[in-house]
């Protein structure tokens, strides 16, 4: 599925590489920013401070032709799905007498009906610019929720250690082991969908990868001087948290804000093409294609636009995510 | 080495457990009734109340619970609500046809993945390299049921080569592998590329090139050896969203297994089948990661056993 899930597989890489000074709590030493440099070497997040330059990763980022692409592309869906009352040429809800065959067929592309109509007669094109609402509304939020809450469990088991530690990483264990869109059909077939339980879902099957990036990287800040010097000086433990770790975490948070919508946005897609997802009539590109399966053989557009849609929004965010973990200096070098 | 074996076993057994407890916990929060869902619309309340006993549905949640863990030490995951058949022979007689698309899906993913990886990498930089990492990240956003569907629209019905679905011959996995191995095929290729990029940096591959080693030599023993065996390693931990994609294109194929079975269950509140389902997809993945770890450092001599 998306690459924040995916990106275990180097998470683990370094994993197993980094050699363990606490062998107590098997703690994985992984973070985005050991990865691939073997563990060798301080992360290159903190050699640079937090206060670097923001110009310095901007110009970087902006250098990227492919982050590039995927800002107009972002910039594109939100603009979209911010304005589609405007942008849509029909009610998406409507069911035209005209937007049929006389045998009740969708018709094809046309001048009136620009990609097409659905199975009911419905404008697709209308829809298809509506679903960006919903798809994008589910995504932010679900992503913002497990992000949230990735950073919640990561920092307190990477800080306060001990017990809290122990408990929250077994839990990380045990739902690594969940495949997630299982877990998430399961609790969405379980809570009856809406908008809102579906990103819930989502976030409760997807901050797992982000709760152990950070923690990883929790750990390994936490260990530098500078945490120890705040220590020794009579910082209070939140204080030390909030002035010297948190800094230390924004550019993994942005990279994970960015880069975990499109993994969101097609664990979305693919529960409402289950029919666990975001319920009809509301638009939802999944939905839509749910809906045409048993048609789509004789009117592919109901598949292809959609689709398309589904693929332009996850892959722009994948762009520009990726883009923000190079220019961040968070990826392994190339 | 044993004592890391014993210690990863003990693990695995650990996650195995926490999963029974959340997914029966999970099951058992399901709104509808699986005694009246059986019963049909029209039973009395005593025959719902006597199906319940027979269930043993009655009986306190954690005492529900050890019996079933009592069940599955013994291998008995209970009988299906709505088939009445035992769990197990249902997941056995979808087992096959699940790992069958799960293997060659992988075979897909490793196909494309790494040589386009390898290729990119000895082109870096070029225009080659760019459109090459382009289509990985176009397979890698790219929603698995569209691409099935576009599939078989354009490969089974306007050209029709292989079936519009099912199982059963060769002809009939071809589709479905393709359409769930794409987006691990864009992963992979992206991590081969930055591993064999990672080594031809090396020493020794400097070397092996100063020495007058042929290319293509070098290639095949430093970089398949350094870079691809330890990517192919990946695929064990990589199981857990490659599960999740097989749900989705068996539903797209009509593929006749587990996520499938895991589906129907769920619309049946068929409660046995769905613990049993996720229960058997999540040992994949202990399985998938414990053999990841496991091959991973013997490929890779400095990495040691903790």
């Amino acid at each position: 599925m998306g690459s924040t899930q995916r990106a275990r597989g180097h998470e683990r890489r370094a994993q197993v590489a980094v050699p363990r000074s606490d062998g107590a709590a098997a703690a994985p030493v992984a973070a985005l920013a050991v990865d691939g440099a073997g563990g060798a070497g301080p992360a290159p997040g903190a050699r640079r401070g937090a206060r670097r330059a923001p110009s310095g990763w901007v110009r970087r980022f902006l250098a990227n032709g492919a982050g590039v692409v995927g800002l107009v592309g972002v910039t594109l869906v939100v603009a979209v799905a911010l304005a589609a009352p405007v942008l849509a040429p029909h009610d998406p809800a409507r069911q035209y007498f005209d937007g049929l065959t006389l045998e009740g067929d969708p018709l094809p592309p046309s001048e009136r009906f620009l990609i097409g109509t659905d199975l009911l007669g419905r404008d697709l094109l209308s829809r298809v610019i509506h679903g960006a609402r919903v798809s994008l509304l589910v995504g932010v939020v679900a992503n913002g929720a497990a992000v949230l809450i990735g950073l919640v469990v990561g920092v307190l088991a990477g800080y306060f250690r001990g017990t809290v530690e122990t408990v929250l990483m077994r839990l990380t264990d045990i739902m690594t082991a969940f495949p997630a869109l299982i877990l998430a059909i399961a609790l969405a077939a379980i809570l009856r969908p809406s908008l809102w339980i579906v990103a819930l879902v989502i976030a409760l099957v997807n901050w797992v990868w982000i709760a152990r990036a950070i923690y990883a990287q929790v750990l390994s800040v936490a260990r530098r001087d500078f945490v120890e010097a705040a220590s020794a000086l009579g910082m209070s433990a939140w204080r030390t948290l909030l002035r010297h770790i948190l800094p230390h975490l924004v550019s993994t948070l942005m990279v994970f804000g960015t880069l975990g919508i499109s993994t969101t946005v097609l664990l979305e897609a693919s529960l409402s093409f289950l029919g666990v997802g975001v319920q009809p009539p509301m638009p939802s590109w999944g939905g839509i294609i749910n809906e045409s399966q048993s048609y789509f053989l004789d009117a592919p557009w109901l598949v292809v636009f959609p689709g398309a849609a589904i693929l332009l929004t996850s892959l722009s965010f994948n762009l520009l995510g990726e883009a923000l973990r190079d220019a961040l200096d968070l990826a392994e070098r190339r | 080495m044993v004592p890391y074996l014993l210690k990863r076993l003990a693990q695995s057994v650990f996650v195995l457990f926490g999963i029974t407890l959340i997914t029966f916990l999970l099951v058992f929060l399901l709104p509808a009734d699986p005694a009246r869902m059986i019963a049909g619309r029209s039973a009395t309340v005593a025959t719902v109340e006597s199906i319940r006993r027979e269930l043993g549905l009655d009986r306190p949640l954690p005492v529900q619970y050890v019996s079933y863990l009592k069940g599955l030490v013994r291998g008995d995951l209970g009988r299906s609500y709505a088939q009445r058949a035992p769990v197990s022979d249902l997941i056995a007689s979808r087992f096959a046809p699940t790992v069958q698309l799960a293997l060659a899906g992988i075979l897909f993913e490793l196909l494309i993945g790494l040589p386009a990886g390898i290729a990119a990498a000895l082109r870096r930089g070029t225009r080659f390299d760019q459109v090459v990492m382009g289509l990985a990240f176009v397979g890698v956003s790219a929603p698995q049921f569209v691409v099935g569907l576009l599939l078989i629209y354009l490969l089974a019905y306007l050209v029709p080569v292989f079936p519009l679905g099912g199982y059963g011959t060769p002809m009939h996995l071809v589709l479905p592998a393709v359409a769930v191995g794409l987006a691990g095929g864009g992963w992979y290729a992206r991590v081969t590329r930055s591993a064999t990029i990672d080594v031809l940096r090396q020493d020794f591959v400097r070397t092996a090139r100063a020495k007058g080693v042929f290319p293509s030599r070098v290639v095949l023993k430093h970089v398949l050896k350094n870079a691809v065996l330890p990517v192919v390693a990946l695929v064990g931990l990589d199981i857990g969203v490659f599960m999740g994609g097989i749900v989705v294109v068996e539903s797209v194929f009509g593929w006749p297994g587990i996520g499938q079975m895991i589906w129907q269950a769920i619309q049946l509140v068929d409660i046995p089948v769905i613990m049993g389902g996720v229960l058997i997809t999540a040992l994949f993945v202990v399985v998938g990661n414990l053999v990841a770890d496991l091959v991973y450092p013997a490929l890779d001599p400095r990495i040691r056993y903790q």
